[in-house]
């Protein structure tokens, strides 16, 4: 696609007045708060008492095995094993697609059963073992189902495919990877908006047939 | 979503006391309907009592019935080998329902008590009886093509989404509970409601209740059985219209049949009419279709869904048709 350049830099100059712009909101709105607001207060803000407090009564202790690595943690019991990966844990391979437990993106493995992290509340899970996408690499090697969807183009933007990958896996430990067709029906959680089915088939299909320990 | 209290229960007696004691705590099981609910603000508990840790996970034969536990998994009890040899009609609904991931997650018990995916109860900026009674229903003159042609009512029209609890309608199954008054049984046809002025009521437990499992009786209709999908996918999607059907034929005459629809009322349908029919007549499309239109006896279209009328009598025939070509 041809782009003008006169036209991007203009872009790049309306992209700068616009931070600029919320640069100086944000600094006059904050001026204008501690102007009003009285010392005790801001006292009680700048150590975080409110938040201490609330801490103490809110959160609930957590002991979870994720890729190997134990856990010991505290945390909020609305705080769904999905959000504990990418929010606490930087583990961000496993992907938020809907939320709303649809799609499939968020698939991992617990206790060796494939679930969706999105409607897991973290706080259900002590003592339990995790695997997400990070976890599924033997050390430098590539897991066969990763190196299975690269050799079949498994996938287009990508973002659905470490959910896929999970459930791939899970689907043939299962014993549900015999054919195209039960592939697809126990594949069917995935959903894959670039539209990659027929090559992520291949891909179980291909390591499936290849008889590799998964 | 809104936090909340989390504590988790060692026996029943304890989660029934917890729960009694609070009127914002609720059970939580698997998860998958709840969590979701909760995220969309539809429900706001404030205290959670995690039953995932009481022994109720058998599933086991015992005398003249097949017993499953409310905590056992759905994908355990559609795989296990007692519910595909004897109950395989339960087996087909739960491989019907959701994906593999949300399988491994729900129970038996929580399906029960799943809640309805109308559109209009899941915004909660639109007006829904059954969220916020006195509110009136968003579904009765708008976007309802999922919505019920059986049983329904001007205060809702919203359909029970379960495939399992079709299965469980069809094969005369018991529910088992236990509650601050002691243990009783509840019929399957008697457990879900129709809407009536409650809609806000699924069903007819009431508080402090905890479901401990279902009892199928033995039967005779395990060996030509068919569960009928018919939704806007292949797989991973609500039913527009499902029939459940098992049979027992000798020498091509039905002795006993049991037949039930869902995605059509608020609760799991039983087509007894089209049953009482066809028993002790012969295995003919005539006289399926025959029963399938008695079975549309009553039936209501609200606009959108109106093909649901010509779907569910011929989702009716397929199946007899299927099932009865299964040997």
């Amino acid at each position: 696609m041809a782009r003008k350049k006169s036209s991007g830099s203009h872009r790049e100059e309306d992209r700068c007045n616009d931070e600029a712009r919320r640069y100086f909101l944000k600094q006059s709105s904050l001026l204008t708060a501690i102007a009003i607001t009285p010392p005790t207060i801001l006292k009680a803000v700048a150590s975080e008492w409110d938040k201490k407090a609330a801490e103490y009564f809110e959160k609930t202790p957590l002991t979870i095995e994720i890729n190997g690595i134990k856990h010991k943690l505290s945390i909020e019991a609305r705080v769904t094993l999905l959000d504990l990966f990418r929010e606490q844990l930087a583990l961000p391979g496993t992907k938020k697609g809907c939320d709303h437990g649809q799609c499939g993106a968020c698939t991992v493995h617990v206790d060796g059963k494939r679930v969706l992290s999105c409607l897991t509340l973290a706080v259900m899970l002590e003592g339990k073992k995790v695997t997400t996408i990070e976890g599924l690499a033997d050390s430098e090697n590539l897991h066969p189902m990763q190196q299975a969807f690269i050799t079949n183009d498994g996938f287009q933007c990508g973002y659905c495919t470490p959910g896929q990958i999970m459930s791939a896996v899970a689907c043939i430990r299962e014993g549900h990877a015999d054919s195209d067709e039960e592939i697809r029906e126990y594949m069917s959680g995935n959903i894959c908006r670039c539209g990659a089915y027929p090559n992520i088939v291949k891909a179980i299909a291909d390591v499936k047939k290849g008889g590799q320990k998964v | 979503m809104i936090n909340f209290q989390y504590i988790k229960a060692s026996t029943p007696k304890a989660a029934i006391d917890a729960l009694i004691k609070d009127s914002a705590a609720q059970f939580i099981a698997g998860g998958t309907n709840l969590v979701d609910l909760m995220k969309k603000g539809v429900t706001a508990p404030e205290k959670l009592i995690d039953i995932t840790n009481l022994d109720l996970k058998k599933i086991e034969k015992q005398k003249g019935k097949l017993y499953i536990g409310a905590l056992a998994l759905n994908s355990e009890v559609a795989e296990h080998d007692l519910v595909s040899k004897e109950q395989p009609l339960l087996s087909l609904a739960l491989k019907a329902g959701a994906s593999q991931q949300i399988r491994n997650m729900a129970t038996v018990g929580g399906n029960m008590l799943q809640r309805t995916r109308c559109p209009y109860f899941y915004n909660t900026d639109m007006p829904c009886n059954k969220r916020q009674p006195g509110t009136g229903c968003g579904a009765l003159k708008g976007f309802n093509r999922m919505h019920a042609i059986f049983g329904a009512s001007d205060k809702c029209i919203a359909v029970h989404p379960s495939d399992m609890c079709i299965a469980l309608m069809a094969l005369n199954a018991t529910v088992l509970i236990t509650g601050p008054k002691g243990d009783r049984q509840i019929p399957f046809a008697d457990f879900h409601r129709l809407p009536g002025d409650t809609p806000q009521k699924d069903n007819n437990l009431e508080r402090g209740d905890l479901i401990i499992g279902v009892e199928i009786p033995d039967n005779n209709c395990n060996q030509h059985v068919h569960y009928l999908k018919v939704r806007d996918r292949t797989s991973y999607a609500f039913a527009l219209v499902s029939v459940a059907v098992a049979l027992d034929i000798q020498n091509n005459i039905i002795k006993d049949i049991r037949l039930a629809m869902g995605g059509v009322a608020h609760k799991p349908w039983r087509l007894k009419e089209a049953e009482n029919f066809l028993k002790g007549r012969t295995v003919s499309e005539d006289n399926f279709r025959q029963a399938a239109t008695l079975a549309m006896h009553g039936a209501k279209g609200h606009g959108y869904n109106n093909f649901k009328l010509k779907l569910a009598p011929n989702s009716i025939v397929e199946t007899l048709k299927i099932a009865t070509q299964k040997a």
